[in-house]
């Protein structure tokens, strides 16, 4: 076994790898960014290089830094995680070139499964069933069209090295073709460099289902399948091991042609088949078709790990040390059901928009497993992938684990960023999709009701104020003490675009009435415990000026602070004046200029000092008060810049 | 030394006790909504249209969230001047801002545009009299058109009238103690000197003005026209002027200003933080049917004791000797306190005992809560010819002149000189408090009608008349009338002879406020008057 490894990798499937490292006695070396300095996975780790700056070309894809960083610290061996170089053949051959260990497949295999033509050639030679597609080299239009009318509309055009939905097009019908590819091809050519794309029949009903594969160079077993069938816009979102209504006999052939697929490449290390699974009719032992192979770890792994047992780390680490297959095929075997979300942060109402921002709170549910890479306090960056957690759960059945899922949801706590999981949430409880009715284009069809967001009650309001107001927790004895009449507070709240301004009325240290519009919220505290109208009050957190309330997966408040808001109104801007008497020395406005907060309007000469007159606010000049070479009193005009209404007219 | 209650709260006496308190209360309540709603439901709402806030939420905006509110007077000019001034038109208490116990005084411009009746300028100066000697920082939130002029013989000339505001306010700040105004509405003539004599001014934009005479009168003295706020408006006394020191948007800004301004003050405060102590081991709910509906029937004022200080525990002093007083040692929300209560008629010996821990309580700088249930000092012939008068007079001067704060709570009567040796208010205590129950005058209004009758009878006896027993009832009755609404706690409120009435089952949070408040001053060593020997 290795005594050091190195992560070439970041956020949760670092700190992943480093867990079952850890458990396994082997010391683990982290890599970061500028922007990582102070990453979760970087106090995690045992050691940590500095590799480059915040863009992931300036850090985690340069091969050659994180191999000298691997060599410099001492580890034999490179866990590349998924994504950034995990399916870089070179960067594999660099690792090997270097003396080190890759930990996963060869460059060979990555290579073979790299191209999704030459895989699906490779695949039917192995006698794993593909797509009926068009998969050459040619790529004229007219004839692409042809080959697209030979399979039978509706087609889909993919990137040839392509993945995550980039460079794909539906096409239904005969004279959207022309249009599609061009644009699919275009898009391929900016996110791969390469515009080749390949064109597949369209399954009408389909599922995503994939199976995990673990081979150890020779042999090949496969640890069972999952199900990625919910998918916005062919990003997963929710996924489970196993599939529901799986035969036996499918599961079987499934799994039989996976390990073909692995074998025939000679496969070391966890890898997954991916097959596009005809939904319309249940599941059929000859209605699967290869559609490709990851040659990494994949973000859902933990659901199979939750079904078999198995450490997928932990195994990709005994292989790549050189031990054989850990267990066998009948070995392997399947308890319960397992779900993973993912939770992002992103803007759900703006077209799942991708958020950052800083997690003021981050707290996962007990009794469900949370991968993350971010703590409370961490950053959600622009620069990588906005994802704040995977949330796994098991159960006996998918039943109670669906369940638990949607419990383990609930609970998240995450504020400073918005969040999918009201979204997540709402997958979770559709009923569909309870019945095991999956098929990729669910979300699509439901996206209305799964995005709908509830309006916060008058109660999550009222919990929030008292909470801005610091009154939830310890609290002197004599709070809210007044010998007859009790005082009104006010506390505005804001939330998106509107504002609630709320009355607050301490009885005492335990009991408050909050008054929002024509509702009385009565907030007490019974055994230590806030009850609003009696009922059990959410967590809530206070983050600055930003209030959540843990209901509806999360809602915040901003508080209103009156001191900001005055210095947002701010005084008369608009008026440019003398302030002194002087000698205007230069004049730079001229009606009808837009100008810039900060802007130099003038200068005034006096005292033998020159004073530069700055706009206080973005505007368009309206007046010029004043002339070069004019001697102007204290506190005359000088420039005047149109109020808003003017200036809109 | 922890007090046994020998009280059995599922007795008769306890149920009737309780109802007749909760109708004394119930008076109280209707008095204090009352005067709570200021000038009625149109000014407010005038008020409100204006983009203002009302004055009871600017208090309490003003305030820390969890702050108590130990208003002063909340009752005052009740069932005067018409009912033309409720609450006297001003809000005064003591609250916490930034931590830090603080006197607000607060105009009720719905209450005939804020303006100074003679009780509103009592009740202002008082508030400055316990901030000066509790060295509580003043805030004065100013919407006010300064004298009531129809009152002005009552409010402008003398010693205690609106002059001695701004004298107050000079003397307070070279004391250190802060002066802060913020101006949010108008602070016409006299009352332009409230933000100019503070330490420092905030003044609301559009809203807040400050000027010796207003338009009007400036039209008809000069002729010139010009608007009240290009005369005194926020932009030009933060401008211009130098009037005030800072410029807030509206209300809510004022008084996050103000708050900061308090934050600034520097120094730290010597109060205690008061709520906490171990809770009485008897319900201090059970004080309304452990003391009696009639203040004639006597009782242990243990029994209140014990409802009120830590643990119930009383470390009694002298119990066995001058028993109508009883003296000890206690602690209040913590807060050690030597505590002085009636439980009879004052005689000789009780009073040696009171001067006595007095001095004790003097020594040890500890305060003094005064439980003031009195009739008077004991009369006859024994009692003169042993020298009560004597005794008294030692009692009275050990309460004049001693200088730890003394806080009283009147909870039954308030009779003669036991006024005096219970520290009534011409002795000056921090605090005076008082219960709904509580009566208050020279003497009763039977004994005052018999004084009268007696003498009355006499003279017609000595002119060989005679006189009914039915006629001498129809003679005293309306002394009696006069005596029983006149020693009412609301009449006595009203005019300020006390600082507000408490719910006795209050009694404790108030004390505590009360203490806390006293003890943000240092006490001053003690020099005692000559006792008479």
């Amino acid at each position: 076994m290795f005594d050091t490894i190195l992560i070439a990798n970041r956020g949760e499937i670092a700190c992943r790898v480093i867990e079952s490292a850890r458990a396994m006695g082997v010391r683990s070396v982290a890599v970061y960014s500028d922007a990582d300095r102070g990453a979760k996975h970087v106090a995690l780790a045992d050691a940590a290089v500095h590799i480059g700056g915040s863009a992931p070309a300036e850090s985690y894809l340069r091969g050659a830094r994180i191999i000298e960083a691997a060599k410099a610290s001492g580890a034999q061996a490179i866990h590349p995680g998924y994504g950034f170089l995990s399916e870089n053949p070179d960067f594999v051959e660099a690792v090997e070139a270097a003396g080190l260990v890759f930990i996963g497949p060869s460059a060979k295999a990555i290579r073979a499964m790299g191209l999704k033509d030459a895989a699906k050639a490779l695949m039917e030679e192995a006698g794993v069933p593909v797509v009926p597609g068009y998969h050459g080299e040619e790529q004229d239009p007219d004839f692409l069209a042809q080959q697209a009318a030979e399979i039978g509309y509706p087609v889909l055009i993919k990137a040839v090295a392509g993945g995550g939905g980039k460079g794909m097009r539906l096409v239904e019908e005969p004279g959207a073709f022309g249009e599609a590819l061009k644009s699919a091809q275009g898009e391929a050519a900016t996110a791969f460099g390469n515009e080749a794309v390949l064109i597949e029949k369209y399954i009408q009903q389909p599922r995503h289902i994939e199976v995990q594969v673990f081979g150890d160079g020779e042999r090949a077993v496969h640890l069972f399948e999952r199900d990625c069938s919910l998918q916005r816009r062919h990003q997963k979102v929710i996924e489970e091991a196993p599939a529901p209504d799986m035969p036996e006999a499918v599961r079987a052939a499934m799994g039989a042609a996976a390990v073909r697929a692995a074998e025939a490449i000679g496969y070391k290390g966890a890898g997954t088949v991916e097959f596009i699974v005809d939904g319309s009719d249940g599941l059929r032992a000859d209605g699967f078709w290869f559609m490709e192979m990851n040659t990494r770890l994949q973000v859902e792994h933990p659901v199979t790990e939750a079904i078999t047992g198995v450490d997928l780390v932990e195994w990709q680490l005994r292989v790549a040390a050189g031990e054989r297959l850990p267990k066998a095929q009948d070995e392997l075997s399947i308890t319960g059901h397992a779900f993973e979300a993912r939770l992002y942060a992103e803007d759900v109402p703006k077209g799942f928009l991708p958020a950052t921002g800083v997690l003021r709170h981050l707290k996962f549910p007990e009794g469900a497993r949370a991968d993350s890479g971010v703590r409370s306090g961490d950053e959600i960056s622009p620069w990588y992938d906005p994802m704040i957690a995977k949330i796994i759960v098991h159960g006996p059945t998918r039943d109670v684990a669906l369940q638990r899922l949607a419990d383990a949801l609930a609970r998240c706590e995450v504020a400073g960023t918005v969040t999918n999981l009201s979204f997540l949430g709402a997958l979770a409880r559709h009923e569909g999709f309870g019945r095991g009715e999956v098929d990729t284009g669910l979300i699509a069809r439901d996206i209305d009701a799964l995005t709908a967001m509830p309006a916060p009650r008058p109660a999550h309001f009222a919990l929030a104020a008292l909470a801005a107001q610091d009154l939830l927790g310890d609290v002197a004895g004599d709070t809210g003490f007044s010998l007859w009449a009790p005082l009104n507070r006010q506390v505005v709240l804001r939330r998106g675009e509107e504002e609630e301004e709320l009355t607050l009325r301490a009885l005492g240290p335990d009991a408050h009435d909050v008054v929002m519009g024509e509702a009385v919220i009565a907030a007490r505290r019974i055994g230590g415990r806030w009850m609003l109208d009696g009922e059990v009050a959410p967590p809530v957190v206070v983050t600055g000026d930003l209030v959540t309330v843990f209901a509806d997966y999360g809602i915040g408040f901003h508080v209103i602070d009156p001191l900001a808001r005055a210095s947002a109104a701010g005084g008369d801007a608009s008026v440019i004046e003398a302030p002194m008497p002087g000698l205007v020395k230069a004049m730079f406005a001229t009606p009808g200029a837009e100008v810039k907060a900060g802007d130099r309007l003038a200068v005034l000469e006096a005292m033998k000092m020159e004073h530069s007159l700055l706009a206080a606010r973005d505007g368009v000049v309206a007046e010029v008060l004043a002339k070069e070479g004019a001697q102007v009193e204290a506190g005359a005009p000088l420039v005047r810049l149109a109020d808003e209404e003017e200036a809109a007219a | 030394m922890k007090l046994q209650s020998q009280i059995l709260t599922g007795s008769e006496d306890f149920a009737a006790n309780r109802a007749a308190h909760e109708a004394a209360l119930a008076e109280i309540r209707e008095a204090a909504d009352w005067a709570a709603a200021g000038g009625g439901a149109g000014a407010r709402e005038r008020h409100v249209g204006r983009g203002k806030m009302l004055p009871r939420r600017r208090v309490a905006n003003l305030l820390d969230p969890d702050s108590p509110f130990l208003e002063l007077g909340a009752t005052a000019a009740h069932g005067m001047y018409d009912g033309a001034a409720p609450c006297a038109g001003v809000i005064t208490g003591i609250g916490r801002v930034q931590g830090r116990d603080c006197m607000i005084v607060c105009n009720d411009a719905t209450v005939k545009g804020g303006t100074y009746y003679p009780m509103t300028v009592k009740k202002h100066l008082r508030a400055q009299e316990i901030a000066e000697e509790c060295h509580l920082p003043c805030i004065y939130l100013v919407d006010s058109g300064g004298a009531n002029l129809p009152n002005q013989d009552e409010v402008f000339p003398d010693r205690d009238h609106f002059g001695r505001i701004f004298y107050n306010q000079a003397r307070m700040s070279a004391k250190g103690i802060a002066q802060i105004a913020v101006v949010m509405g108008s602070c016409t003539a006299g009352g332009a000197y409230v933000p100019a004599m503070s330490d420092v001014t905030i003044i609301v934009r559009d809203q807040g003005t400050i000027f010796l005479a207003g338009p009007p009168l400036v039209k008809a003295a000069t002729g010139e026209v010009v608007s009240a706020e290009d005369l005194g408006g926020g932009d030009v006394h933060t401008r211009l002027s130098g009037v005030a020191d800072y410029l807030a948007e509206d209300d809510a800004h004022a008084l996050a200003l103000a708050r900061r301004a308090v934050g600034s003050l520097g120094g730290a405060t010597l109060a205690p933080v008061t709520g906490g102590g171990e809770e009485p081991a008897y319900d201090p709910e059970e004080i309304l049917g452990v003391v009696p509906g009639d203040l004639r029937t006597p009782y242990d004022i243990r029994e209140v004791i014990a409802r009120v200080v830590d643990g119930s525990r009383l470390d009694e002093f002298k119990s066995r000797f001058g028993e109508t007083l009883v003296t000890g040692f206690a602690e209040v929300q913590g807060m050690p306190v030597g505590i002085i209560a009636n439980n009879g008629v004052l005689f000789s010996e009780a009073a040696q005992k009171g001067a006595h821990f007095v001095e004790l309580c003097s020594q040890r700088k500890i305060p003094l809560v005064f439980l003031q249930n009195i009739t008077g000092f004991m009369v006859g012939r024994k009692y003169e010819n042993e020298g009560i008068a004597r005794h008294g007079a030692k009692m009275v001067t050990a309460v004049a002149t001693t200088s730890v704060p003394k806080i009283t709570m009147l909870v039954g009567g308030s009779f003669g000189a036991g006024n005096y040796g219970m520290s009534g208010r011409a002795y000056q205590p921090r605090f005076l408090w008082t219960w709904p129950n509580s009566r208050i005058s020279v003497m009763g209004g039977e004994q005052a009608a018999g004084v009268l009758a007696t003498v009355k009878r006499d003279a017609i006896e000595r002119k060989g008349g005679s006189w009914s027993a039915e006629e001498e009832a129809e003679f005293k009755q309306p002394t009696i009338d006069m005596f029983e609404r006149q020693s009412h706690p609301l009449y006595a409120s009203a005019r300020l002879w006390d600082d507000g009435i408490v719910d006795p089952r209050k009694t404790r949070t108030v004390l505590g406020l009360s203490l806390r408040a006293a003890l943000n001053a240092p006490i001053e060593d003690t020099k005692f008057g000559v006792f008479r020997m």
